[in-house]
């Protein structure tokens, strides 16, 4: 492939690509994510391509990232008409290739619902589906995350396009701030004043940074978008370099995950072969390159002074420098860091406009968030929704509700750090400050079902236990008040709660939340913080004498 | 550089632009407690123990003194109900670890904190990092440093390099709040290197086998 000189002739290019294929021609989609993969969803993909050759290539197949509905997998999809088929076997793929052949629909592996056995065939029908609004992850079963010529294909790089040629890097900022988009991971900082900080900063040098370091347990949604639609995230982080004027950016990746690695090596050699990265993009003079990093596989890395000192090549300790790093970064340079998330909601506010980005969401949270439904769920998943969906849709619409006709108990967001919430504020909306009051952040949006057998103090100690082998032992609140707190809970768990232990508990959640050096600590006791406002008395019966505290 | 005007505890105090809380309070003869500050080191901020109050345009904050630089019209707090429970809290989680330790008992007697509230722990050792911050910014030697994470974090000497150079410097030995460094040293000696420690000048005129008794230096007391 030579390298594209301009905009001109990737859109040449493009429409080459487009009139290769045909809309009509079947295509399969089987789902290569990590959930399906877990199911051996590699064995049905080989058995469509070994089948489907057969067939004189009449038929397509495609591997792609995950689809959102792990619960059901390994999951097919059939277009045209977005025929979904769950739980396939390697011995039902003839079955699907005949009767797509013939445009018929295997009734016995379409989604059945499970209450009333009525049949759902296409994605939109499909309860799970239905309720959603995917407008980042919808792609991810339209694209091969090997080929950059897929992504191209749904009008990738189009943004990059339009900003390059059309708007001043102001305008990009300015379309930014004005869609109000707000960080994905975790803190729901405006992205657009945050590159105004490194934009504006004196240092001629600038860095943009990926955090798809995605630590937060019970989160899988970064990946999900890292290894099914690597292009995408890149082409946010293209455009925000050139609005904020960075001539390096780094993806900050976790080590552990083969297949999100060889996507995201391919998806930056293939952007630099296009002429997407490197010296005079498309020819419009904007020089950028970019460098993959991994993780070292400790949580606190994901955070973003630490992460920065993992690039530098040090040891990931959180800086305890009460300057940004947006100002001072890595090699104390000005460094924009955005969640995956946040990056790959850039090029659809530069093709759509920030006008039609702000029609979706709450007051003030916009667009639509990636959620991770797990725990005690039916329908376990990646689901987006707009902001400000409320919870009862997630849990029961989409989810399918709790688990073996159990009910439900408490919801938890955001992990190690977050907060859980009873079940009768389950009309709360999914919004950046709502959640916030209710003490349970949304995080990067990992929730997790509790249904009534489960037992609060388990799980503060659960979540604490996570977190405890995280700190990274420099600053004395988290390094000391963690193992205490986590002391006391466990001794808690087995009947040997001692009168005091909740004021210690209380004591001890306040100084780590006050006084420590990073967010780690200074998050930490928010689960128990949580569990003190609503479900205080399953700890105060854990203490001889009930309520004995004293 | 500017001078900048700020309060701490009702007092004015002007003081160039750059500094930090903790070295104009310390300038207007203010005392906060510090554990892991020592003037010659770059700041740490992991003992927390310097934290303040901070009053800026209407908005309270806990920073540490230490490392918080100095802002126009702000207003520090250096006691509160709330600082004062945060050190008490802190020095009964170190007292686990150190129960005796003189700066520790003081500080426990100011702040009323109980030296039994938590689960012990004696390892003697509260991670301050003043001998491995002193060994690598001071010496140059990075003859001790930090192992392991989280609360399994521990000081360590390096035996290959410990050998050489420690027993004639000793330096962090007057440093350490605990004794620690002293006994951390001695055991690695034992355990690693046990008769050959170098001591080029002591050596001269000391046989090995008299040099058992250690010249401890008094602990530093910190202001
Ligand atoms: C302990 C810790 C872990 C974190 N881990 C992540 C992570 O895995 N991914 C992430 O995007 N942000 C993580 N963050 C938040 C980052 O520090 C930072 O705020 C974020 O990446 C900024 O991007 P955003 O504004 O687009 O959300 C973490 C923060 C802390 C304190
Ligand atoms: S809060 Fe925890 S993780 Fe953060 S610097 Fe302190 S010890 Fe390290
Ligand atoms: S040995 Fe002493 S000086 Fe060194 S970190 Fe431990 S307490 Fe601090
Ligand atoms: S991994 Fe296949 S649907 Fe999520
Ligand atoms: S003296 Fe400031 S944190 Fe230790």
């Amino acid at each position: 492939m030579p390298k594209l000189q301009s905009v001109a002739e990737l859109e040449k290019y493009r429409a080459e690509i487009l009139a290769q294929r045909d809309p009509a021609k079947p295509c399969i989609a089987v789902c290569a994510g990590a959930a399906c993969d877990g199911m051996d969803s590699a064995a049905v993909a080989a058995a469509f391509v070994t089948e489907a050759g057969k067939l004189g290539g009449k038929i397509e197949v495609r591997t792609t990232g995950c689809h959102g509905y792990c619960e059901k997998g390994p999951n097919v999809v059939v277009t045209p008409g977005d025929i979904c088929y769950f739980e396939v076997q390697p011995a039902d793929v003839p079955e699907i290739l005949a009767a797509t052949l013939k445009g018929e629909v295997v009734e016995r592996l379409v989604y059945k619902d499970p209450n009333t056995g009525a049949k759902a065939v296409h994605m939109h029908e499909v309860p799970f589906y239905k309720h959603q609004t995917r407008l980042l992850i919808g792609d991810n079963p339209k694209i091969d995350p090997m080929r950059i010529d897929d992504y191209l294909a749904v009008g990738g790089y189009a943004a990059l396009v339009k900003a390059l040629t059309e708007m001043k890097p102001d305008q990009v900022l300015d379309e930014v701030k004005k869609a109000n988009l707000r960080g994905r991971g975790g803190g729901g900082f405006p992205a657009g004043s945050k590159w105004e900080t490194t934009k504006n900063a004196p240092e001629k040098t600038k860095y943009v940074i990926v955090n798809g370091h995605e630590g937060e347990s019970a989160a899988f949604m970064d990946r999900a978008m890292l290894t099914g639609n690597p292009h995408k995230i890149l082409e946010g982080l293209i455009i925000g370099a050139y609005a904020i004027g960075a001539q390096k950016g780094f993806m900050y990746t976790r080590h552990d995950m083969p297949l999100l690695e060889k996507h995201v090596r391919n998806a930056l050699a293939q952007a630099k072969e296009y002429g997407l990265l490197g010296q005079n993009i498309l020819g419009s003079g904007f020089d950028f390159e970019c460098e993959l990093h991994f993780d070292v596989g400790i949580f606190v890395s994901g955070e973003s002074s630490a992460l920065m000192r993992s690039i530098e090549g040090n040891p990931p300790e959180p800086r305890p420098k009460y300057i940004r790093t947006s100002v001072s970064g890595i090699w104390d340079k000005p460094s924009n860091l955005n969640n995956v998330e946040t990056w790959a909601n850039v090029p659809q506010i530069i093709t759509k406009g920030a006008e039609w980005f702000t029609s979706i969401g709450s007051e003030k949270s916009k667009g639509t968030k990636l959620i991770s439904l797990s725990g005690n769920v039916v329908n376990s998943g990646i689901v987006e929704v707009p902001m400000g969906t409320p919870l009862r849709t997630l849990v029961f619409d989409i989810g399918g509700g709790v688990r073996d006709g159990k009910t439900l108990k408490a919801i938890h967001f955001g992990g190690a750090m977050g907060g859980s919430i009873p079940a009768d504020l389950i009309d709360a909306p999914l919004d950046f400050d709502g959640m916030s009051k209710l003490g349970a952040p949304i995080g990067a949006g990992g929730l997790l079902l509790m249904d009534e057998d489960t037992d609060m103090v388990e799980i503060a100690r659960y979540l604490l236990d996570f977190l405890v082998n995280e700190s990274c032992g420099k600053c004395a609140p988290c390094r000391e008040g963690m193992p205490q707190m986590l002391h006391i809970l466990t001794n808690m768990t087995q009947g040997k709660g001692k009168p005091g232990d909740l004021e210690r508990l209380e004591d001890l959640a306040e100084v780590t939340g006050a006084a420590s050096l990073c967010a780690l600590g200074k998050t930490s006791p928010d689960p128990l913080k949580s569990m003190f406002r609503y479900f205080k008395p399953e700890y105060e019966a854990r203490i001889p004498g009930g309520s004995g505290d004293k | 550089m500017s001078e900048i005007v700020l309060k701490i505890d009702d007092k004015e105090v002007k003081v160039a632009a750059g500094t930090t809380v903790l070295q104009a309070a310390q300038q207007a003869g203010i005392y906060i407690p510090t554990l892991c500050h020592h003037e010659k080191l770059e700041a740490f901020g992991g003992c927390r123990l310097c934290i303040v109050e901070v009053e800026s345009r209407g908005w309270t904050s806990y920073v540490v003194s230490c490392l918080y630089p100095v802002a126009k019209d702000i207003i520090v707090r250096t006691r509160s109900e709330k600082v004062d429970k945060i050190r008490k809290v802190l020095v009964e989680e170190l007292m686990a670890h150190a129960p005796d330790a003189p700066e520790l008992v003081k500080l426990a007697e100011v702040y009323g904190a109980d030296r039994n509230r938590f689960e012990r722990k004696e390892s003697f050792c509260v991670v301050c990092g003043l001998c491995v911050r002193y060994c690598d910014e001071v010496k140059h030697l990075n003859a001790v440093g930090f192992i392991d994470n989280g609360a399994e974090r521990e000081i360590s000497f390096i035996p290959e390099v410990a050998k050489d150079v420690c027993w004639e410097c000793q330096e962090c030995f007057a440093l350490c709040p605990t004794s620690y460094a002293q006994a951390a040293y001695l055991l690695t000696e034992a355990l690693a290197f046990p008769g050959q420690r170098k001591a080029a000048v002591r050596a001269a005129k000391v046989p090995v086998a008299t040099q058992r008794i250690i010249p401890i230096k008094p602990v530093a007391a910190t202001t």
